[in-house]
């Protein structure tokens, strides 16, 4: 945190005139040993306290906070007495925001070694071949849930990004006045629907066609898609009018009709960015337990076709191998855990090829 | 190739605000005309109308006649994409498409709109739009770059070429060089020169050097007040406006006592 707020160089030769806009500066070395000092002094009160109560033990996460705060209050008089004001507010401004950003990072962080160091007992062949049918303790696997979730995700996905897709492309191209308003509107209120809302009312359209109790792949896609296609609208939205008006005034002046403007021009201009919202509407709705649950309904059997039976997803998997553990528990919750850091895999597997999509389609600007 | 433009008695309005009033002029085939002015007086809204340009700017309309050889722009039927075909346009920020190369930007006209081309119609298309513009030397040895990666005046002579490569019968421009360097603009004023032989090129500037050395005839455009539309002081020959202008307020702004 010291290197944004590190002197210049001077390489003044020997002898010469000190540089004047170098002079009254902390030397480099002042900020890190503050650090490593306020770490020590921290570590030693800490290592007091825990002496003092064995039970406790030694709190980490405490001594690091407690350090860099310490590291705050004293670099700032530090540098008060020797850099002035300015310099001073700097460096503890430097120190706050870097704070900040270590706590901001530090759930993420955790939360990933914790899925990662349960989930890898199980990451094994089986758990990707088989499903959980006829398993009732050790072993099984979680194909049943991978094939469904990326079946149902894959049709919401089909279902949404052409609807989402149009929508967006009408409001910022084709829409004025109250026709574009009222959609806008609507959607601002589906992107807060709840999920779980969503769910209802897939089931229910269901349950008007096929009668009380249907469970289908293709209602949990639905419920999907219906918690998708505002998040695809709102980003696509974002992506089209960012493409500067003088490219469409370009193509028009050419004699382009408007459809061939916003087929040519307009959408592979926004293609990066479009492929980005879309992929992140996916990582959004890929995790959903709630409508899955309700829509989709829950199975131990693989079934690959939407339109037949109940299907099962990855999220309601380690939802219900957590909260119906069978004789032999721990079987159930290293398959959660697996089942999750999958779905984190799945995540993330869909963002790389997204960054790769729009880092070959974006618009080549190198000379 | 190139067309006789009238203008009969047009006003513009941007919904209910009266923008440019009862603009009538002639503007002669193979000629250079300037349309000088302070901003906002409606130079660049009258010169849109002359393609149908304004319309993509919501709630702007058009009363009056522009008759291109004789045909008007704003009779029943007209379609707008057929009118910009032949009416090329040239804008003030240089703005080749992002995602074409040089050789694809050039091309845009024909890709965009969906019409096939031989691969040795479209390098002879290629070289001479590029010829035309003055920009094949520089270019050629790179034609598939990006357009975006060409200086700023580069970029401005691709977009001319982009025009020319359509076959327009009139090119406008809108304060084309205002962007750009002298030297640039030297090759950009150079060009027009050239391109007058073929086109009639209306031009909007603010730069009155630039309008005096290009021009064959100028227009003056001038508004009382904000909020007043924007009116055609004064058309004549260039050297007249500049020299001996029959307007009190043409006068004032060609010598810079106002505006």
């Amino acid at each position: 945190m010291s290197q944004l707020t590190a002197p210049p160089k001077t390489d003044a030769p020997a002898g010469a005139m000190p540089n004047s806009y170098a002079t009254g500066r902390l030397p480099r070395f002042v900020p890190w040993t503050i650090l490593g000092g306020s770490f020590i002094i921290m570590i030693a009160v800490f290592a007091l306290f825990a002496s003092a109560d064995p039970e406790g033990g030694f709190n980490a996460p405490g001594t690091v906070f407690l350090s860099v705060v310490l590291y705050g209050i004293v670099i700032y008089f530090v540098a008060r007495m020797i850099e002035g004001p300015r310099r001073a507010k700097d460096r503890l401004v430097t120190t706050l925001v870097t704070l900040a950003f270590v706590i901001a990072l530090l759930p993420l962080v955790s939360l990933l070694s914790t899925v990662v160091l349960n989930g890898t007992a199980r990451l094994d062949v089986t758990f990707f071949t088989n499903s959980m049918r006829n398993v009732v303790g050790e072993g099984g696997g979680a194909l049943h849930a991978i094939t469904g979730t990326l079946l149902m995700t894959g049709a919401a996905a089909i279902i949404s990004i052409p609807i989402g897709l149009l929508t967006s492309i009408y409001l910022v191209e084709y829409g004025r006045g109250r026709l574009a308003q009222a959609i806008t509107f609507f959607v601002d209120v589906m992107t807060g629907i709840p999920s779980i809302v969503a769910g209802l009312f897939a089931y229910t359209l269901f349950v008007i066609i096929f009668g009380p109790g249907i469970r289908l792949g293709i209602a949990g896609a639905i419920a999907l898609a219906v918690l998708m296609i505002p998040v695809v609208v709102r980003s696509s939205e974002e992506m089209l009018r960012l493409v500067p008006n003088e490219l469409r005034e370009a193509a028009f002046a050419l004699g382009v009709p408007k459809w061939l403007v916003v087929l040519k021009v307009v959408l592979p201009t926004s293609i990066a960015g479009l492929t980005t919202g879309i992929m992140l509407s996916i990582s959004r709705v890929i995790g959903e337990t709630a409508p899955l649950l309700v829509a989709a309904g829950y199975t131990n059997n693989m079934n690959y076709d939407l339109l037949e039976g109940r299907m099962q997803s990855l999220p309601v998997f380690v939802y219900s191998s957590y909260v119906s553990q069978g004789t032999e528990a721990q079987a159930y919750l290293d398959r959660a855990w697996t089942g999750a850091l999958t779905l984190i895999l799945i995540v993330m597997a869909l963002n790389l090829l997204a960054r790769f999509i729009a880092r070959a389609f974006s618009p080549k600007l190198s000379r | 190739m190139s067309k006789r433009i009238e203008v009969n008695d047009l006003n513009v309005y941007y919904s209910k605000f009266l923008a440019v009033e009862g603009v009538s002029l002639t503007i002669e085939p193979r000629s250079v005309t300037a349309f000088i002015g302070p901003s906002g007086c409606g130079k660049s809204t009258f010169l849109r109308t002359l393609n149908r340009m304004h319309e993509v700017i919501p709630g702007a309309r058009v009363e009056g006649e522009v008759l291109v050889d004789g045909d008007d722009l704003y009779g029943a039927g007209v379609d707008p994409v057929l009118v910009r075909r032949q009416v090329g346009m040239v804008f003030q920020r240089p703005n080749p498409f992002p995602t074409m190369s040089i050789r694809e930007n050039v091309l845009a006209g024909v890709t965009l709109n969906n019409r096939r081309m031989s691969r040795s119609e479209a390098d002879e298309l290629v070289e001479s739009s590029l010829q035309g513009a003055n920009l094949w030397n520089e270019v050629k040895d790179r034609l598939d770059r990006p357009g975006s990666g060409l200086s700023g005046g580069q970029q401005q002579r691709l977009c001319i070429a982009r025009a020319i490569a359509v076959s327009p019968d009139i090119l406008l421009m809108d304060e084309p060089c205002s962007a750009l360097d002298p030297i640039s603009t030297l090759a950009i004023e150079d060009l027009i020169e050239e391109l007058k032989k073929e086109y009639t090129i209306v031009i909007v500037t603010h730069n009155m050097q630039q309008a005096s050395r290009v021009s064959d005839r100028t227009a003056f455009f001038n508004i009382a007040g904000t909020g007043k539309p924007g009116k055609l002081i004064e058309y004549d020959d260039t050297n007249t406006i500049f020299t001996q202008p029959s307007v009190q307020a043409t006068e004032d702004y060609v010598s810079g006592r106002f505006g």
